[in-house]
């Protein structure tokens, strides 16, 4: 095995993760549950292959699909934030909506219940592996952005009071409300750049492509235990391990469906505290009347 | 009243009780409507045209309103399963796998069983290896809580995942039918159909397990309102600390929730495996599971409203199919989320208006 491609291959399946589980910290961070990443992922693939399509350009394409998961956060944060439904919920029904809308329009616009057509994508230079992509140097540098905006500026403070202590946050003057909106919004807009890689790298969109990845993301989120870097270490671990599976493929060593398992298993066991216990922001999901 | 304002214990009166679980499902179904007329209109088709047509193919024939009762038998025991855990204040998002290992439970028994086994006796059989493979993957999330406080969502949803993975290898590395992801067909077990008494549902996969779905959602209603065991498990849902405090062991009502929640869900696998196709076949729970979180909502985790929402979700289902020719059934996936997030804005803001009204009627 090549220690060079290997890593490249590796990068490249991180960088979806890397994008949706910055985004999963931030909300979660403010207390709202992020169980919509994927469905913030999808709709973000969706609308970055519709705009790629009809303008030729996949800057639109990258404009329309921060669009689209922006749209999706706002429903997200209108339903728990001002009408207080069930974060869990919510977070289903935002997931199914994502799997309906994109169908539905895959329809409408492209008359196909599988995919689109082809569109134009970054770079395309195969001699170095798909590193002349924008978007995969910044699914690089995201995380650590979202490290120094959660723990250097004064909004990642008010995010974080906000996720610990809402009432006591309110009472130092900080708008929990306010705060949380732009987290969740922040959320849906790196979730749909993690759908935008991924459906501009395959140069199409398939019905249900991001295929659980959101739900990887989230586990990448509780692995790391709500930090971004942590977070970040974890989604570059899932993807080692898939890496690992797609180029052992053919050996049989290990059935690949024990490598899939291998996120989700961790992550029950981070929760279970084996391994230095992970604990969420105090205030993750709870409605306060 | 010198005395000042006087704090009020006594319980919302029925009719108020009744407008909380019944105005916001109402409230969705509008939505749902409005929506799906937008969603129609932008095909250029005519809504009333495509409604009619959605009722025609769905309660308008036999064959199309077995179908929507086939399908509403999986939701119902999907939807009583999450109805179940959130009784108790716990959210099992570990329908889809549970109903999955269900199935594959069923059908295991089904080949292990003899041929020729008495039709009652091969059921039974079968439906308490499907509760107990359901039951099995409940118990984990259940124990996880109990013991180390881990959240029942995301263990429920990590599970998921695994189990599907499992079973996956399971179907395809050790028992399939060459060339297919299924199992070979049950030597025993089979369930009758409807077509089987009345032939007008002919083609139809409604099956006897419609009649299973409807007495478990009478077991969980007797449970949960006349039993004690369902009296400890409503009293945990509604307040944990305070049911601790009365002599309520709530670790222990938290594993009985969450495992009978898997077990319910895992019984649902018998309409497909028994009832349906008569094998077990990879994938074959493609998101009733889910559903079943949604069918619980509507429902307002009452029995009776969850057979109710099981038949509703159902009909969408079927009725996709019905006006496919004008507007592409996956309109029905999007309603099917706009109802889900309707109802769950509904609720809280239709109690808080409630609520609302009756404390300014008190004062």
């Amino acid at each position: 095995m090549n220690p060079i491609s290997f890593l490249t291959q590796m990068i490249r399946i991180a960088v979806p993760y890397l994008f949706a589980a910055s985004g999963g910290v931030v909300a979660e961070r403010a207390g709202i549950v992020s169980l919509t990443l994927e469905g913030f992922m999808l709709s973000g693939a969706f609308a970055a292959v519709l705009g790629t399509n009809y303008s030729g350009s996949p800057w639109v394409g990258v404009l329309c699909g921060i669009l689209g998961g922006l749209i999706f956060s706002l429903i997200h944060a209108v339903a728990t934030i001002r009408y207080r439904a069930d974060q869990v919920v919510v977070g289903v029904a935002i997931n199914l909506l994502a799997i309906g809308v994109t169908r539905f329009f895959l329809k409408l616009f492209f008359a196909s219940s599988s995919n689109s057509p082809r569109v134009a994508g970054f770079g395309g230079n195969i001699n170095v592996a798909g590193f002349d992509n924008p978007l995969l140097w910044l699914g690089i540098i995201v995380a650590p952005v979202m490290a120094f905006v959660i723990y250097k500026t004064p909004f990642g403070l008010r995010v974080r009071a906000v996720g610990e202590h809402p009432d006591a946050a309110e009472s130092v003057g900080v708008s929990v409300t306010r705060v949380r909106y732009v987290a969740v919004a922040i959320s849906g807009m790196l979730a749909a750049l993690g759908g935008v890689y991924l459906a501009l790298d395959q140069h199409q969109f398939t019905d249900q492509m991001t295929a659980g990845r959101g739900f990887i993301a989230i586990s990448a989120v509780i692995f790391g235990r709500w930090d971004p870097i942590r977070a970040a270490l974890a989604c570059l671990l899932f993807a080692a391990a898939e890496t690992l599976q797609i180029q052992l493929q053919g050996s049989h060593a290990i059935p690949s469906q024990f490598i899939e398992m291998i996120p989700y298993a961790l992550t029950i066991i981070a929760l279970a505290g084996v391994v230095g216990r992970a604990v969420p922001p105090a205030a993750l999901g709870k409605v306060e009347d | 009243m010198t005395e000042g304002v006087q704090p009020t214990f006594t319980a919302a009166p029925w009719r108020e009780r009744a407008q909380e679980a019944l105005i916001p499902p109402l409230v969705a179904l509008l939505v749902a409507l409005i929506c799906g007329d937008l969603l129609i209109l932008s095909y250029g088709q005519s809504p009333a045209a495509v409604y009619r047509l959605l009722l025609e193919g769905t309660w308008g024939n036999a064959y199309g309103f077995g179908q929507v009762l086939y399908k509403a038998t999986t939701l119902a025991f999907t939807g009583l399963a999450v109805s179940f855990g959130l009784r108790a204040g716990l959210f099992n998002i570990g329908g889809e796998s549970q109903l999955a290992a269900g199935g594959f439970g069923a059908a295991l028994m089904g080949l292990a069983l003899p041929v020729g086994t008495p039709l009652i006796l091969a059921l039974l059989v079968c439906m308490i290896a499907a509760g107990l493979a359901g039951g099995v993957v409940g118990a984990v999330p259940a124990y996880l809580k109990t013991r180390f406080g881990a959240h029942e969502v995301i263990v429920t949803i990590m599970l998921n995942f695994i189990v599907l993975a499992l079973l996956n290898w399971f179907i395809a590395g050790h028992l399939h039918v060459p060339e297919t992801l299924h199992t070979p067909e049950i030597h025993a077990g089979v369930l009758p159909r409807l077509a089987d008494i009345d032939p007008r549902f002919h083609g139809s996969a409604a099956n006897l397990a419609l009649i299973v779905a409807v007495l478990v959602a009478f077991a969980v209603w007797f449970y949960l309102f006349r039993a004690r065991g369902g009296y400890e498990l409503r009293a945990v849902g509604l307040q944990p600390q305070a049911a601790e405090y009365g002599g309520i062991s709530v670790g222990r009502v938290w594993m009985r929730a969450l495992t009978f929640s898997g077990v319910i869900a895992g019984i649902g696998g018998i309409n497909y495996v028994l009832g349906y196709k008569h094998y077990y076949e990879d994938g074959f729970a493609s998101g009733a599971g889910f559903l079943g979180i949604a069918v619980a909502l509507v429902g307002r985790n009452h029995p009776l409203g969850v057979l109710v929402a099981a038949f509703f979700f159902a009909t969408l289902s079927q009725g996709g199919l019905a006006i496919h020719a004008f507007v592409p059934k996956q309109m029905m996936d999007v309603l099917q989320g706009v109802v889900i997030l309707a109802v769950a804005m509904a609720v809280p803001e239709v109690r808080r208006i409630l609520r609302g009204a009756r404390g300014r009627s008190d004062a």
